[in-house]
């Protein structure tokens, strides 16, 4: 077969989707025949749907490059044809590049270096707004502004390879949930994935939900890699046949297929919460689940969808009194009756189900009062806390507000029994920050699997980690520019006055439209997720 | 417990006759390092400008970020309340309850200071700043709370919420001048009885109390909201 110019798909082929950095050829099983794919960075591509994928995202449609770099219009309108490809611009840029690709050919390299840099084709749909490892941390799942849902699976470590651990790759697209308009209110709701949460795995498929602002999805999420052939009613493309001409019946049998992953949505939880879900949390009990918006908590269970029990409710019938939101809430992971929320005041409540329907009283409260010495005009905000998360253990809560992490005994209501400074240096500047509203950015905390570490996110694309048993800390850096594959992440150091080394970067340089606030850790091994804006990094122990 | 007024409690509680008089005033204490700062009349100022602009802004999205809202507001009281005790003004009486030393500051505040603020806030009280969904078809748990008879804390907060008895009171027939409001009225606020032909403004269908409560009254803040809506282009959107 002749070789097409180098940066045109033509053709079709069966390859699963993946992510795959610069121009790269494909053999296609069937008839080994090869393509060339070409790949805007890591973008995402799809195969022509004379398979149908009902669940593939055909709407993002991102500029088709060049190996030159100069974009050109991709005509997809023209639907899903045989031959046409679909493609959906995602830019990611995971630390794990697949070496296949790389070692194919030399010259796509530099094809792919220019992708790497050339950040215009992000749009404001790709911010990645939540990050999330389901229960084996086989899966990651990630959600972002445009309401996309992207799930990446480890693949399997092989045994010839030892020294290359498991690497991420793109499992399943999906679009979640749509922009809606609610047309009482005459304003639009936001199809931006505040959170996702997997449900433990039962069976062959993978369950997660997903929510907006104002509904909650079930989503499933399947493997199907047989495909029933020999129907008598329909003919191989599926078109029906004419009754009169069949004159033998056949038994359909099943024949492998390429793998396909589908999502479907399985339930649907809307029209419950009046105010902005900021958390969904999944009962240990594996049949129930909580969402939370600023003043109402709701219980639900996974078969229904029609009802909800309103376990919290903080508003008030005079809206005049209200000082106070919910900002977070999650279950305990081990009692089912048992869960926390957290409020814009720096306060958290702990709930016992048990004790009453509506857990409006609470059973412990957990405050930390204030340092007078440290107090300020913007003191409440600074304390409002952002996350809140359990331990493995169920023993201890961790919480983020705007400056600190703080962990907490459930035993223990009237301090924490450790505080961590995130980025202290922002305290001098509580009201630029105000200013420019960086001061109410909502970070989020994680623990690792052991409880003995955790993390949290800063802006300049830092992060950070404590070590909770050596009291160390450190603070890296999520970026393209540092990171090549495989490289070992250098510790990073915010100058706060004086002299400054040569390596560390000054309060005043750090870029605040860069900000790290979603993480996620496995639930087992040292391997984390960090998204920055619209890029994912997945970093990883080093191998030995 | 559930709502604390914007105070929090001080670090040594231990004096059981200041405990129930409590009142959170840092600001008022001339030698605390934060005031020691600035000038603090002019970074209150500034402050409280940026705070009022956030407030307006915030108020004139279509559905503000409820959050946000309360935390800028409980910012700008405290700044309001600084300004106005270092506009050397005569020492306020200390009362016991938080909230009646909130109203008396307000009382006893700079008059130039509280009336361009009022205005401000009259100019915003024609937007509905949160006005509440169409009555969900679940249950939403008890309807109503006491209030406990406290009075507002920071007149701003007024048009945060439905307002229910102002608005409904003056504004309905200001709203419906022209309008023949004979079917509303007769139809929402009287008891149900069958054979009233449902008002194209009922909600879904769902039974309620004879009396009003706070259910109809949110669901009738909303449906005027989307009336009000209609009538100005809508905002930027968040």
């Amino acid at each position: 077969m002749e070789e097409p110019e180098q940066g045109f798909a033509a053709g079709r082929h069966t390859c699963r989707p993946g992510i795959l950095p610069g121009p790269t050829r494909v053999s296609s099983p069937q008839d080994d025949t090869w393509n060339w794919c070409v790949y805007l960075g890591h973008t995402m591509v799809l195969q022509p749907s004379e398979r149908h994928y009902g669940d593939w995202n055909h709407r993002r449609l991102g500029p088709w490059c060049s190996p030159t770099g100069s974009p050109a219009p991709l005509s997809c309108e023209t639907g899903c044809g045989e031959g046409s490809w679909i493609l959906v611009c995602r830019l990611l840029v995971p630390t794990q590049v697949s070496l296949l690709s790389m070692e194919e050919d030399i010259d796509t390299r530099k094809i792919n270096n220019s992708f790497l840099r050339d950040h215009s084709y992000a749009t404001e749909a790709d911010i990645i707004s939540t990050v999330e490892f389901n229960h084996t941390g086989e899966l990651l799942a990630t959600g972002d502004k445009g309401g996309r849902v992207v799930i990446f699976q480890r693949e399997q470590e092989s045994k010839n390879q030892v020294h290359r651990r498991g690497e991420y790759n793109v499992y399943s697209t999906f679009q979640s949930h749509e922009p809606e308009f609610d047309y009482l209110k005459s304003l639009e709701i936001e199809e931006k994935i505040n959170k996702i949460r997997w449900l433990p795995q039962q069976n062959a498929a993978y369950f997660l939900l997903s929510t907006n602002d104002k509904t909650v999805k079930l989503w499933k999420v399947s493997e199907r890699d047989k495909r029933p052939e020999g129907y008598n009613l329909k003919d191989e493309e599926g078109r029906l046949r004419d009754p009169a001409t069949i004159t033998t019946l056949r038994v359909p049998v099943l024949r492998p297929m390429d793998l396909m992953v589908e999502a479907t949505p399985r339930r649907v939880f809307a029209n419950a919460h009046t105010y902005h879900i900021n958390s969904i949390s999944v009962n240990s009990d594996y049949e129930t689940y909580m969402s939370a918006d600023d003043l109402r908590i709701n219980l639900w269970n996974f078969e229904i969808t029609n009802q909800s029990f309103n376990i919290v409710d903080i508003k008030p019938a005079n809206m005049e009194e209200l000082t106070e939101v919910i900002t977070a809430a999650e279950f305990h992971p081990h009692h089912c009756n048992t869960f926390v929320y957290s409020s814009s005041k720096g306060t958290i409540r702990l709930c016992d189900m048990r004790a009453s329907a509506l857990c409006d009283r609470h059973t412990k409260f957990f405050e930390e009062p204030e340092d007078p010495s440290n107090r300020s005009f913007f003191s409440e905000i600074i304390s409002s806390i952002s996350d809140v998360k359990f331990s493995h253990s169920g023993r201890y809560i961790m919480t983020r507000d705007y400056l600190t992490v703080k962990v907490w005994d459930l035993n223990m209501e009237n301090r924490p029994i450790e505080t961590y400074q995130v980025h202290d240096y922002l305290r001098s500047k509580l009201c630029s920050l105000y200013e420019n509203d960086c001061i109410f950015d909502k970070f989020e905390c994680v623990w690792n699997g052991s409880d003995s570490v955790i993390m949290t996110g800063s802006y300049n694309n830092f992060f950070r980690m404590f070590d909770r048993n050596t009291k160390r800390d450190v603070t890296l850096e999520a970026s393209r520019e540092n990171s090549k594959p495989r490289a070992i992440l250098k510790p990073r150091k915010v100058c706060v006055g004086g002299k400054r080394r040569k390596d560390e970067i000054s309060v005043d340089s750090l870029d605040f439209s860069k900000k790290i606030l979603h993480t996620a850790w496995h639930p087992s091994e040292n391997i984390i997720a960090v998204a920055a804006t619209n890029n994912l990094y997945i970093f990883q122990d080093k191998v030995n | 417990m559930m709502l604390s007024k914007g105070l929090k409690r001080k670090r040594e509680e231990d004096e059981e006759g200041k405990e129930a008089l409590a009142v959170d005033t840092w600001w008022l204490d001339p030698g605390h390092p934060a005031m020691a700062q600035a000038p603090p009349a002019m970074a209150s100022s500034s402050l409280f400008d940026l705070s009022v602009l956030k407030l307006h802004h915030s108020l004139r999205q279509s559905e503000p970020d409820l959050q946000h809202l309360v935390l800028v507001v409980n910012t700008l009281w405290r700044i309001q309340t600084c300004m106005a005790l270092t506009a050397a003004l005569p020492p306020m009486p200390s009362l016991p309850t938080a909230p009646g030393i909130a109203d008396n500051l307000l009382a006893s505040s700079d008059a130039s200071l509280s009336a361009s603020m009022a205005s401000l806030l009259e100019d915003l009280s024609h937007i509905e700043g949160l006005s509440q969904a169409p009555q969900p078809l679940v249950d939403e748990g008890p309807p109503g709370r006491p209030t406990g008879g406290a009075p507002p804390s920071l007149g701003a907060l007024d048009l945060l919420g439905p307002a229910t008895g102002c608005l409904l009171d003056d504004g309905l027939e200001g709203l419906f001048e022209d309008t023949d409001t004979s079917v509303y009225d007769s139809e929402l606020w009287a008891p149900a009885s069958e054979g009233h032909k449902s008002s194209p403004e009922d909600g879904p269908g769902k039974e309620e109390a004879p009396e009003l409560d706070e259910a109809e009254l949110d669901y009738l803040m909303d449906v005027l909201v989307g009336i009000q809506a209609l009538e100005r282009p809508p905002g930027p959107g968040r």
